[in-house]
């Protein structure tokens, strides 16, 4: 059993097909990428993952069971956490706080009892914190505890998305673009994090990246997309070969594939 | 400048970062407790009245500051809060200490069913279904005479505790300490809010609603909860508003209450409990303020008492523009910007404070 199954799903809005008949497994331990041009649905499949979009036609299955039926706001309990391609961090609050947002699914209080702040919420809320700090130190974050996000670099604010993810402590995690807008060095540390992420902590990632690089150092298995469709499954360097794909991206007189596209 | 040197994770925990600051809280509250001894009994019916708005003014900014839902119909919870706090202690003959917190828990029932359908609006159109709240509420009591009394009011009888009397006017002190003690234990709990989940969860919210979803909030539950806590405590400040006003009508509670009560929390400082404070100082004091000024042209000219109708909002009015526009973190962030002076003198930078650009959002998925 596959833990994410994508079966002949398609998104239209309007008369625009968004996603169009679209297929694919995530399996267990694996680095699953999507690639392929902007607007090619690659982002669109991660909010109906996430349940912000629900497809037309088509069913998604985690661990065996459809999650269409679901609520957004109940899919992390499930185990699926999410990064946000434009950044979506909790501005008027500290890293700290924010991380510790990404463990409200594991909060067990009430309104009530936090409010009084009984011995059982300051109990959680340590096990809350050290479980945060964990991600602190894998991420390096440990200068930047106390900082207010309005005022952080964008690279740093792109650390502490995946941070925020990763303290759901999720079975799955979707990475929308972990590399835009970094610096060589900064992509050089998402590829080992990801690394890290896939056989330290066990857990399977789900990427949309355009930094071919990037893709190929870590993914295992990679989907490419065009205008809704897929184009080719496979390992980053089949996909990378595959006719279809280099059509896509550079037109189709032109069979030599270079530099981040292909 | 202090440094705290965390050593436990209880360091992020606890309620002050480390003792000095502790120190001045416990005396601020000391010299709150003996102002009676300080000043005449005139200004201590004042200093209960700024006690009182800051309740109120708490209730709205936990659902303004905290969770950026807008609200232009608090009053409306106030007046809740009033009338059935009187009309538990008259019908049902309940002792204050029971007619209070249920007129607390009436008017956060009726705010959490209110959020039912208000909560999926944003920005301006929930500005406007609060404010029409507002406006509703003024009517309804008009129209529930049988209950309410109709345009006649609603006289609120002195509070009794252990056959004990709260008078306003027959021993302010005590009503004063009562208030203050009331006080005190809603800014605790404020407290707690904001250092607990649930407080994260509102910040969540107000921040990026899209985010609060991927992280597991459930967004539509946790406004809610916001309107009812933020409700709750409205409505309570409304039950002493109702005892220190000793007669109200629906006029009492009013639009213009509702907007008053919003332009104490922005004056103040959004997002703050400090702010809820400063902006109640600024409205009470202003008009003792303006007569004093008055009185002394009057003696220095000898032209006698003046009045100037309007005077009083044209000024409150003139001072909210100004902090919009110079200071929208309200007196509490200009406060924190003048101690961050002296802390780092002579390092402060004058951009400290700038808030870096922010990333494009995504609206689409909202």
């Amino acid at each position: 059993m596959s833990l994410l199954e994508l079966t002949n799903v398609t998104l239209r809005f309007g008369g625009l097909v968004a996603v169009n008949d679209v297929s694919f497994n995530v399996e267990e331990g694996e680095v699953f990428a999507l690639v392929g041009p902007n607007g090619a649905g690659k982002s669109t499949i991660f909010n109906m993952i996430s349940r912000f979009y629900t497809p037309a036609e088509g069913d998604i299955f985690y661990e065996g069971k459809s999650i269409l039926g679901r609520e957004a706001h109940e899919i992390p309990q499930l185990g699926i956490a999410r990064t946000f391609q434009n950044i979506e961090l909790f501005e008027q609050a500290s890293v700290l706080q924010n991380l510790l947002v990404g463990r409200h699914t594991h909060c067990r209080s009430n309104f009530i009892t936090d409010m009084i702040f009984t011995p059982f919420v300051r109990e959680e809320e340590r096990r809350h914190r050290e479980a945060v700090e964990h991600v602190i130190d894998f991420l390096d974050l440990q200068a930047y505890r106390e900082k207010m996000i309005a005022g952080l670099p964008y690279g740093v604010r792109k650390v502490v998305e995946m941070g925020r993810a990763l303290a759901i402590k999720p079975k799955l995690l979707l990475l929308d673009e972990p590399a835009s807008g970094l610096s060589v060095e900064e992509t050089q540390d998402v590829a080992f994090w990801i690394e890290d992420i896939k056989k330290v902590m066990g857990i399977t990632v789900l990427m949309v990246e355009h930094d071919m690089h990037l893709v190929g150092a870590v993914s295992d298995r990679v989907m490419a997309l065009a205008d809704g469709r897929m184009l080719a499954i496979g390992t980053p360097q089949e996909v990378q070969n595959d006719p279809a794909v280099i059509e896509a991206y550079l037109g189709s007189d032109d069979t030599a594939g270079s530099g981040e596209a292909a | 400048m202090r440094t705290v040197f965390k050593t436990s994770y209880d360091a992020d925990i606890r309620l002050f970062k480390h003792n000095a600051q502790a120190f001045w809280y416990l005396l601020l509250f000391a010299v709150a407790i003996l102002l009676p001894f300080l000043v005449s009994d005139f200004l201590i019916g004042e200093a209960t009245l700024v006690l009182i708005w800051s309740i109120c003014g708490m209730g709205l900014m936990i659902l303004v500051g905290q969770t950026g839902q807008a609200s232009l119909g608090h009053a409306a919870f106030m007046a809740i809060g009033a009338y059935s706090n009187v009309l538990y202690q008259e019908h049902f003959s309940m002792p204050f200490l029971l007619s209070f917190p249920l007129s607390g828990l009436t008017a956060g029932i009726a705010g959490a069913l209110i959020a039912l359908p208000t909560t999926r609006l944003h920005g301006i159109y929930l500005a406007i279904a609060t404010l029409a709240i507002s406006v509703l509420a003024e009517d309804l009591i008009v129209i529930l005479e049988p209950i309410t009394g109709g345009v006649a009011g609603l006289f609120a009888p002195d509070i009794q505790i252990f056959g004990f009397t709260f008078n306003r006017y027959g021993n302010p002190v005590e009503l004063y300490w009562l208030v203050l003690a009331i006080t005190f234990v809603i800014v605790y709990l404020y407290r707690n809010l904001l250092r607990s989940p649930l407080g994260r969860s509102f910040a969540a919210v107000r921040d990026s609603e899209v985010s609060a979803k991927a992280m597991g909030v459930n967004v539509a539950r946790t406004k809610m909860l916001a309107f009812a806590v933020s409700c709750t405590i409205t409505g309570l400040g409304g039950a002493l508003m109702g005892h220190f006003a000793t007669v109200f009508t629906h006029e009492t509670f009013n639009l213009i209450m509702s907007i008053t009560l919003l332009l104490i929390i922005v004056v103040g400082g959004l997002g703050t409990i400090h702010g809820a404070f400063f902006g109640a100082i600024i409205f009470v004091l202003l008009p003792l303020l303006i007569s004093m000024t008055r009185d002394s042209v009057a003696w220095l000219t000898g032209a006698g008492s003046i009045t100037i109708p309007g005077l009083e909002q044209g000024i409150f009015g003139a001072i909210l523009i100004g902090f919009i526009l110079f200071e929208p973190m309200g007196i509490y962030g200009r406060w924190l910007k003048i101690r961050t002076y002296f802390q780092l003198f002579p390092f402060y930078r004058k951009d400290m404070f700038r808030r870096q650009k922010s990333y494009l959002k995504t609206e689409r998925t909202r």
